[in-house]
């Protein structure tokens, strides 16, 4: 702490400038972007405003779309069932390089997906979201709903190239496949520390006059167990690239790995595409559970192994199905 | 009448049940310890008011319905030297921590007083605190005051106090205070590292907004 203002001291004495940058107590350290890709520079809500050539009447869809993102809470008991909101992972507004910027999904898709293995649009991608990460019921296909969410996502990708797929950005930015020994204990002190002065003891988030401000990380409420989140590396190269709040890059590798761990290995509401059976469903859908501790034991029991689906009455929203062309 | 007094007595005490047991305070006392004093110092109300309000001019933040647990933490912070200020020091430093817990008892059950004047900056200045207030400046790794602070920036918890309806200057002293290291008693440096990002144009705005703001409108 005191070595700063020194530091800072000794710059103004040999620099004349009344502005003096010191080293910041907390810097942003992100990944650096790799040579030869493509990297956006999404436009903002001003932009949108003065962009002329938008149609008032489409500004008012994508400004729609953007509200839903933004209060995906707003739709509670409708396309929703947990207290998760579509920026509470696409930080920035969906905007954020290594926030999950959702711009990308508007200019890769159509594409094969490995998680369904099929063709998805961008509506169905959008779909995945609401099923899994919001536990909930996706906007029909072709709703007024699902257009607006559909433009806001095209219209962030404003001058981005097409099917270009070597995105600087995309994603969270993977930690690698070289994780250390995962151990529950030290993942439980890495969370005691870092995270649970804003997501709580027990993973529950935090309200206030009844809207989420930190959302669950476990528990009813919280992303269901088909979620992208429940991928260890998933949930292991966010927290590295986006937690605490305002922080990237401060916690090591090897704390992100043992907290994203820790987290994943809560309960947390059914797997939508649960068979009822727990193993059986792990193993059906291996090339994504392979990545989670769904269907395995932690600490003596075996997570995944019930019913509940939270506050989502039902299990699986109708639009999780397979799609052919033969 | 009588019914209405019982309605206003138990709403009082609602709050006073929900400020004080979350300190562990005693709010009688802490209001006899805010008008007395610590016995070396200058007694609370004297800068605060007594009505917890506060003052703008001189930089005396509102104190009324703050979160007792907050109030407390500021308070023993002061006297352990993890929060400085050599105004507030030498005021309170007397005071143990029972008598802390009463006095943000005292405070935290305050009825909120409408501290929120017209700003007096452009809407321009306005314009740009509301949006670091509620959308933040992500670009410039800002994350919005309310992503902590809560819906209306009224707090959330013991850890995030209400911000809106705080005195300007108070908010411009204190982002500027953790801006230069001056103040470091946040939890995981989550107020510093988003206060040392803040031009000093964005800290005059954001506070500027805030204190415009309601404290208690939902």
């Amino acid at each position: 702490m005191k070595p700063k203002h020194k530091i800072s001291l000794l710059a103004g004495l040999l620099v004349t400038s009344p502005v003096v940058l010191a080293q910041p107590e907390v810097p942003v350290n992100l990944p650096e972007f790799k040579d030869g890709q493509y990297v956006h520079s999404a436009p903002t809500v001003e932009d949108l405003k003065n962009d002329d050539s938008i149609h008032p009447e489409l500004k008012k869809v994508i400004l729609k779309g953007r509200d839903m993102f933004m209060n995906t809470q707003q739709h509670r008991g409708e396309y929703v069932f947990n207290d998760m909101n579509c920026k509470s992972c696409h930080m920035g507004e969906g905007r954020k390089n290594w926030s999950g910027p959702v711009w990308p999904a508007a200019t890769t898709l159509p594409d094969f997906r490995g998680k369904n293995q099929h063709v998805n649009s961008l509506e169905e991608r959008i779909a995945g979201c609401f099923s899994f990460s919001m536990n909930g019921k996706p906007p029909a296909y072709g709703s007024d709903d699902m257009l607006a969410m559909v433009a806001y996502h095209r219209w962030l990708a404003k001058g981005a190239p097409v099917y270009e797929k070597n995105i600087g950005g995309r994603g969270f930015s993977h930690l690698g496949n070289e994780k250390p020994e995962l151990d529950y204990e030290r993942g439980k002190q890495v969370y005691a520390e870092n995270c649970a002065v804003c997501h709580g003891d027990d993973g529950q988030g935090q309200k206030k006059d009844g809207q989420v401000v930190f959302p669950p990380l476990w528990g009813d409420h919280s992303y269901n167990w088909g979620a992208g989140m429940t991928r260890i590396f998933t949930a292991a190269s966010f927290i590295k690239n986006n937690m605490p709040l305002g922080q990237p890059g401060s916690l090591t590798d090897e704390e992100a790995w043992q907290v994203a761990n820790y987290i994943n290995s809560q309960e947390r509401p059914q797997d939508p595409r649960y068979t009822g059976d727990v193993k059986e469903t792990r193993e059906k859908f291996l090339n994504f559970h392979k990545h989670t501790n769904y269907g395995t034991v932690v600490n003596g029991k075996l997570l995944g192994d019930h019913d509940n689906t939270g506050d989502k009455p039902f299990l699986k929203p109708d639009v999780l199905r397979p799609r052919t062309f033969e | 009448m009588k019914i209405l007094s019982h309605l206003i007595l138990a709403g009082a005490m609602t709050a006073v049940a929900s400020g004080a047991y979350a300190a562990g305070g005693d709010p009688e006392r802490g209001a006899q310890l805010a008008a007395q004093g610590d016995g070396s110092g200058a007694p609370c109300l004297a800068c605060h008011g007594a009505d917890g309000s506060g003052n703008n001019a001189a930089g005396f933040p509102r104190l009324a319905g703050l979160d007792a647990n907050y109030l407390a933490r500021q308070m023993l912070d002061y006297n352990t030297g993890d929060r400085v200020s050599p105004v507030m020091q030498p005021n309170i430093d007397n005071f143990d921590e029972q008598q802390i817990r009463d006095l943000a008892a005292y405070y935290a059950a305050m009825p909120v007083p409408a501290t929120t004047a017209p700003a007096n900056v452009s809407d321009e200045v306005l314009a740009l605190g509301e949006k670091l207030a509620n959308q933040g400046d992500w670009d410039n790794y800002i994350p919005p005051c309310s992503s902590c602070h809560g819906p209306g920036n009224r707090g959330v918890g013991e850890t995030f106090p209400a911000i809106a309806g705080q005195h300007p200057n108070y908010i411009r002293s204190q982002l500027n205070a953790w801006k230069s290291n001056q103040r470091n008693n946040d939890p995981n440096q989550l107020m510093t590292a988003v206060a040392e990002r803040l031009t000093e144009e964005q800290i005059n705005a954001v506070a500027a907004y805030l204190g415009s703001q309601s404290a208690t409108t939902k």
